[in-house]
């Protein structure tokens, strides 16, 4: 254990005078929060909308206006003709135009069905369906004003949505958990292997093989200071995302303790085994992104979720820590979630630490035969 | 007190078809400096990484300090120090921190740590320099605070693997003045170096080539090659003419080039050297002086070479 603390004392001392290191473990990861946080945001906001309103009744003027009251839409200006309608949408002017034909005003008066016309631009279906979604609750609501005879029309059933843990449904509160786990699996995997990388490209670790030193202490020695950065910079980026993004902490924070211990004691264990392959730093830095910070991407639930994930890659998505830590982490900072029910995901984290580690020793065991 | 540091029985190490080291044995005896010289590949480095306990002999064995290194490698492990040529030391750490370091990973008592670290501050003359770090080091100071660090748990055997590459010369002879030092305290030495001038401060030397003991012996004993066989130095402006004029005479064996002289070896003592020397003016070839010489390490190791690289086309 003495031997172990040796390599911890090291360790730490070259990280303290590697300002390199130094930044990349702590600065990165908060400028990446920044940066993914105010830039990855799938709220559809602030589209910009024509209108083409060829009645100018006060019925069709109070359409636009709810529409542009809406908050969704921004006023793009008025068009008065398809072809100039066409052309706004052509270089990207508007993104949807609103067409209210002649006599609309009078068809709502006299009880008559009044079409309203809404051009979306379908070059980003993601938009494209948000703003369909948009259109139709605004122009439901401006049927009711509208309705002569007002509760009398209004249908016997209707349908109250409410969302729980994130009633305004802001994306950002999706998002940043994936953030953090990204950027934890990053800070964890990149770290450990470009330490021990570096001690081979020194030749230090020629002096560390010939020494008296078991592969415990050697690995105990090396993850402990690096563990304790991850987690200062994972408790660094979650009160980040609580001051910047409003994320809430609805749960316990030991139980967040405990999934983000697993959860990167897995990472570095990783980072190790990266290291016992790679012989050189960028080797090491482009395997670890490719075992780890792609799937962490793009196949942990992150951003695309699983279920729409062809059968194969579903499969394929069980071998991706982050997956269960994101289910875990979502659990207790959006729902308050205790850890009685995140039991499988703990557990399918333990098992992915437990192998990490266990393939980590026995390729650092092998070395020496 | 055992007399044999190292005793070697037909070690053989392959790596699947590749016989890097080719059933080697030798002994090495306590407090000896012995050499191990030998050209890139001819299996030094397989051999010392086999000796140290980090490779599995393949068949074969060997004995380290008393220990078995198949049976108990990280037995061995603790009595010795290695030191390579890269003087493996933490760049960003202090001269003190490095050899905190390695105290701390060869299990030193505070105490004991204490104690050897003056003696190693001492000895490589890095007093006033404990907190420089070690990349600001020039390389003789690396060089020496590499040793320290590997002897600080005071083993009875070191192994030096090309320790004096890329240092100046008045630091190599520093760091020889040490290994004598070490040597004479009872430490035995295995050193593996390209400088030949540096093998003829070993007591006994052996070189490998393509994986096999081609010679061993003291200075001496390895120059013997050469009985009967004496070499003839000649200095001459056209080198290369004068070399296949000689190998065109029936008594020279062979010829090689020394810097700027060139070396012919003779097969008998039947000639004098003023023959040749006349044989050459009569070729129109100057020759500024021509002397028989003592046959140097270079002359053996080479000879030695071509032996065995004839050996082998022979055999196969």
């Amino acid at each position: 254990m003495t031997k172990a603390a040796a390599v911890y004392r090291k360790e730490l001392r070259q990280i303290g005078r590697d300002r390199r290191t130094l930044l990349i473990l702590i600065f990165v990861p908060a400028f990446f929060l920044l940066l993914y946080g105010y830039a990855l945001n799938f709220d559809i906001r602030h589209v910009l909308l024509a209108v083409q309103d060829r009645d100018g009744s006060p019925e069709s003027r109070a359409v636009v206006s709810a529409f542009i009251n809406s908050g969704y839409f921004d006023f793009a200006g008025a068009v008065y003709g398809g072809a100039e309608a066409q052309r706004k949408l052509d270089i990207n002017d508007a993104r949807a135009v609103l067409v209210i034909a002649e006599g609309f005003g009078r068809d709502v008066r006299t009880g008559r069905i009044a079409p309203v016309q809404v051009i979306i631009s379908g070059d980003n279906a993601n938009t494209a369906t948000a703003v369909l979604g948009y259109a139709g609750s605004i122009l439901r609501t401006v049927n009711q004003e509208l309705a002569p005879g007002g509760a009398e029309l209004v249908p016997p059933l209707s349908v109250e949505p409410r969302i729980w843990y994130n009633p305004e449904l802001r994306s950002t509160l999706f998002l940043v958990p994936g953030l953090i786990a990204y950027i934890a699996m990053i800070t964890a995997v990149a770290s450990t292997a470009l330490s021990i990388v570096r001690e081979k490209e020194t030749g230090t670790i020629e002096q560390i093989r010939m020494a008296p030193l078991d592969t415990f202490s050697f690995v105990i020695g090396k993850t402990i200071p690096y563990f304790v950065i991850a987690l200062a910079s994972a408790a660094l980026i979650i009160g980040a995302s609580m001051l910047l993004f409003g994320l809430p902490m609805r749960g316990n924070w030991l139980s967040l303790l405990i999934a983000m211990s697993l959860f990167l004691i897995g990472a570095l264990a990783t980072g190790i085994l990266i290291s016992t392959i790679a012989d050189t730093q960028q080797l090491a830095f482009q395997m670890a992104l490719l075992i780890s910070f792609l799937p962490t991407i793009m196949l942990s639930g992150f951003i695309f979720p699983i279920n729409s994930m062809p059968r194969a890659l579903q499969i394929v998505t069980h071998v991706v820590p982050a997956r269960y830590f994101l289910i875990a982490l979502r659990g207790i900072v959006l729902k308050g979630t205790a850890l009685g029910p995140l039991l499988p995901q703990l557990a399918a984290l333990t098992v992915y630490a437990a192998a990490m580690l266990g393939l980590a020793s026995l390729r650092l065991a092998r070395e020496r035969v | 007190m055992v007399s044999t540091a190292i005793e070697v029985k037909h070690l053989t190490r392959r790596f699947g078809q590749f016989v890097a080291v080719n059933d080697v044995s030798f002994e090495v005896r306590a407090g000896e400096i012995f050499g191990f010289l030998g050209s890139n590949g001819a299996g030094k480095s397989t051999t010392i990484r086999m000796l140290c306990g980090l490779l599995r002999p393949s068949s074969g064995t060997a004995v380290v300090g008393g220990i078995d290194v198949a049976a108990d490698p990280e037995g061995v492990k603790r009595r010795i120090g290695y030191m390579s040529q890269r003087f493996s030391l933490y760049e960003l750490l202090t001269v003190d921190q490095n050899i905190r370091f390695f105290g701390g990973v060869y299990g030193l008592t505070p105490e004991r740590l204490e104690a050897r670290r003056a003696f190693v501050i001492e000895m490589a003359g890095l007093r006033g320099r404990e907190h420089s770090l070690a990349r600001d080091l020039a390389g003789g100071w690396r060089q020496r605070l590499a040793l320290g660090c590997a002897i600080l748990h005071e083993p009875a055997i070191l192994f030096l693997d090309e320790p004096t590459g890329g240092v100046d010369p008045i630091s190599r002879r520093q760091f020889w003045r040490l290994i004598d030092s070490l040597a004479s305290a009872g430490v035995t030495i295995l050193v593996t170096t390209h400088y030949l001038d540096e093998a003829e401060r070993c007591h006994r030397v052996t070189l490998i080539h393509a994986g096999r003991l081609a010679a061993i012996g003291t200075i001496a004993e390895v120059k013997r090659v050469f009985a009967g066989r004496p070499i003839v130095e000649v200095r001459t402006p056209r080198a290369t003419d004068a070399m296949l004029a000689l190998d065109g005479m029936p008594i020279v064996e062979k010829t090689s080039l020394f810097g700027t002289a060139v070396h012919a070896v003779l097969k008998n003592f039947s000639l004098q050297p003023s023959t040749i020397a006349g044989e050459l003016k009569a070729r129109r070839i100057p020759v500024e002086s021509i002397e028989l010489v003592e046959p140097s390490l270079e002359d053996v190791f080479l000879d030695v070479v071509e032996r065995a690289e004839a050996g082998r086309s022979a055999g196969s």
